[in-house]
């Protein structure tokens, strides 16, 4: 990845982050700290990675993503938004009576949304479905899940793993986003997951851990996941977050799992993210 | 008549029968492929065959994954584990999104028998039910069970078919016309209607005759369809005959009986009888000797019949 491609990607993740705020600030709800945690992840993935396309959205042989920690919608839409699969004017009706923005993904009322999910450890279920889906009908599809470190803890995730490893789905990314908080605190106080990549290693999986903020370390984790094409073995990267991470209030605070900020905050926050976007632009 | 097959035979056999046709048919099962009969499928279709091991949420899951990529899964294990277990899993990922996923449970009701209680799925028409968008069915021979088979495939959307381990008698000639949705008039009355499904439609008619022989004229509807209920046919028996028993293999707490009570409360009320199993769960045995024991009998429904109409 060349610097200018770096600080294109660190700009658009500015505007991801910027409809994070947008959108629960408007919904006076939602969930900030975690889609803060992934949105360099929902900014490569929707600007590089995947291979989509928003004017058709339910192309057959386009590549899919399952939220699995679907509380993250507003992350999700973000970045859906800023590809241009709606209008970014839409992001502040999150989860007003009669949006199409639902609080947690609707693959029936959001474009690009690929599975309605917000039940943890089941969209990795539908991910491996889809994987194997592709494999039968001999398509190139590639099949990217992400999860919440909390949501490790449901015992669905090591099922949908095994049968990953199993049907030998080397389409399948799952991608965990550590960022070490859950709703009631530490992860490692309210249920240990410890040691993820331990755990993902013996379930079948090739493991890949990274710097979740760093776009060099995710574009090589992604060429990673491609160079395991005929491995057989499914890819898992975990990448190692700061929950609310670029809204300085709100970092590495569980109390910012899923309450939206106030006018104040709001105004706070945007204050924040412009002032890293003039940084950023200022560099060489 | 006189042959007894156990519907998840036909259900084995309906999915051999169309995969021959439909390319895009897929069977999951979870390690229960001997018993659920898909293994009469896998035999011929091993590429099409995928065993999900001991995990019915995953299963699910992975069915709705499948769907959403133009295939048409049957999700198949025991009504227990398929409607019980992993319940929120087809509310949320099958039911919510609407996905063409077809959940075929076998070893529903009490009639499974010697295994006991923890396998014996009296709950899953209620759970099933409730569900918004959701088909449910349940079949009385082997017959209907291989057409209603064909019929959810034909149909886009999510449907849940319940198939029994024991032997039921085929009284339903080939070729009957099953259409989902829609209740059989097998037999007319004009005292009082009896609407079952499952084993307990042999039941209902041997019911039928007792009750001639008594001087009771009555009604025989099978209604194979739970969900969406044809509540015209329900309405119709309401206004001719007036005293309604509902029978089924079930709890009477949310299946087929609670549903034609809503239906005529809300629009006919006439007395209802439900024959069912009665808020209990069952224990081991021969089946045929539970289904007595549990009152699904055609005395059960004969009783019923001459309460209603004072006799």
């Amino acid at each position: 990845m060349t610097p200018a491609e770096n600080k294109e990607l660190r700009l658009a993740a500015v505007k991801v982050r910027e409809g994070i705020l947008t959108s629960t600030h408007g919904a006076k709800a939602g969930h900030p700290g975690g889609s803060l945690s992934a949105a360099d992840l929902f900014t490569y993935l929707y600007c590089k990675e995947l291979r989509i396309d928003p004017k058709n959205p339910r192309d057959p042989k386009r590549d899919r993503f399952v939220l699995s920690k679907g509380h993250t919608a507003p992350g999700l839409y973000s970045a859906l938004a800023l590809r241009g699969f709606f209008p970014e004017a839409d992001l502040p009706t999150l989860r007003h009576i009669d949006s199409y923005l639902q609080g947690h993904p609707n693959m029936n009322t959001v474009p690009g949304v690929d599975m309605s999910t917000g039940s943890l450890g089941q969209g990795i279920s539908a991910a491996a479905g889809m994987a194997k889906g592709a494999k039968f009908l001999k398509e190139d599809v590639n099949v990217y899940c992400l999860l919440g470190d909390g949501e490790l803890a449901e015992g669905q995730v090591w099922e949908a793993t095994l049968f990953a490893a199993h049907y030998k789905l080397d389409n399948l990314c799952l991608i965990a986003d550590l960022n070490g908080l859950q709703i009631d605190g530490r992860t490692a106080d309210v249920m240990n997951t410890a040691p993820v990549d331990a755990k993902f290693a013996a379930f079948g999986c090739d493991v890949v851990q990274i710097d979740g903020h760093d776009f060099n370390a995710i574009a090589a984790a992604f060429e990673k996941f491609h160079a395991n094409k005929g491995s057989g073995k499914p890819t898992a990267i975990l990448m190692k977050t700061t929950k609310g991470k670029g809204v300085s209030f709100m970092e590495d605070k569980a109390s910012w799992h899923g309450v939206a900020p106030n006018d104040e905050q709001y105004a706070q926050g945007m204050a924040e993210l412009a002032a890293a976007r003039a940084a950023i632009e200022k560099e060489a | 008549m006189g042959k007894n097959i156990a519907t998840r035979e036909s259900y084995g056999n309906a999915l051999k029968e169309l995969g021959a046709e439909k390319a895009n048919l897929v069977v999951l099962d979870a390690d229960l492929a001997g018993a659920t009969k898909t293994g009469v499928f896998q035999k011929a279709y091993p590429e099409r065959h995928f065993d999900c091991g001991i995990q019915e949420c995953n299963m699910i899951g992975v069915a709705a994954g499948l769907a959403t990529m133009g295939l048409v899964p049957f999700a198949s294990t025991f009504a227990m584990f398929a409607a019980g277990r992993a319940f929120e899993q087809v509310r949320n990922t099958i039911g919510y999104p609407h996905l063409n996923v077809k959940i075929g449970a076998t070893h529903g009701g009490i009639s499974v028998g010697e295994d006991g209680a923890s396998h014996q799925c009296c709950e899953d028409f209620a759970l099933m039910r409730t569900i918004p968008g959701m088909t449910v069915m349940c079949p009385a021979d082997d017959v209907e069970a291989r057409a209603m088979v064909r019929a959810a495939y034909e149909m886009e959307g999510p449907v849940y078919m319940r198939f029994g381990r024991s032997a039921a008698p085929v009284f339903h000639e080939e070729g009957y016309g099953f259409q989902i949705g829609k209740g059989e008039v097998l037999k007319d009355g004009k005292d009082a209607a009896i609407i079952a499904n499952g084993l307990l439609v042999a039941e209902a008619l041997e019911a039928a005759k007792a009750l001639e022989e008594a001087g009771i004229s009555a009604r025989v509807i099978n209604m194979a369809t739970i969900k969406p209920l044809d509540t015209d046919l329900v309405l119709k028996a309401a206004r001719e005959c007036g005293k309604i028993v509902t029978a089924e293999e079930h709890s009477v707490i949310g299946g087929l009986g609670e549903a034609v009570c809503g239906a005529v409360a809300e629009s006919c009320p006439v007395p209802v009888k439900r024959v069912g199993v009665q808020d209990v769960f069952g224990h081991s045995g021969p089946a045929a000797a539970l289904m007595k024991q549990f009152g699904l009998s055609a005395e059960k429904i004969v009783e019923a019949a001459k309460a209603l109409c004072g006799k």
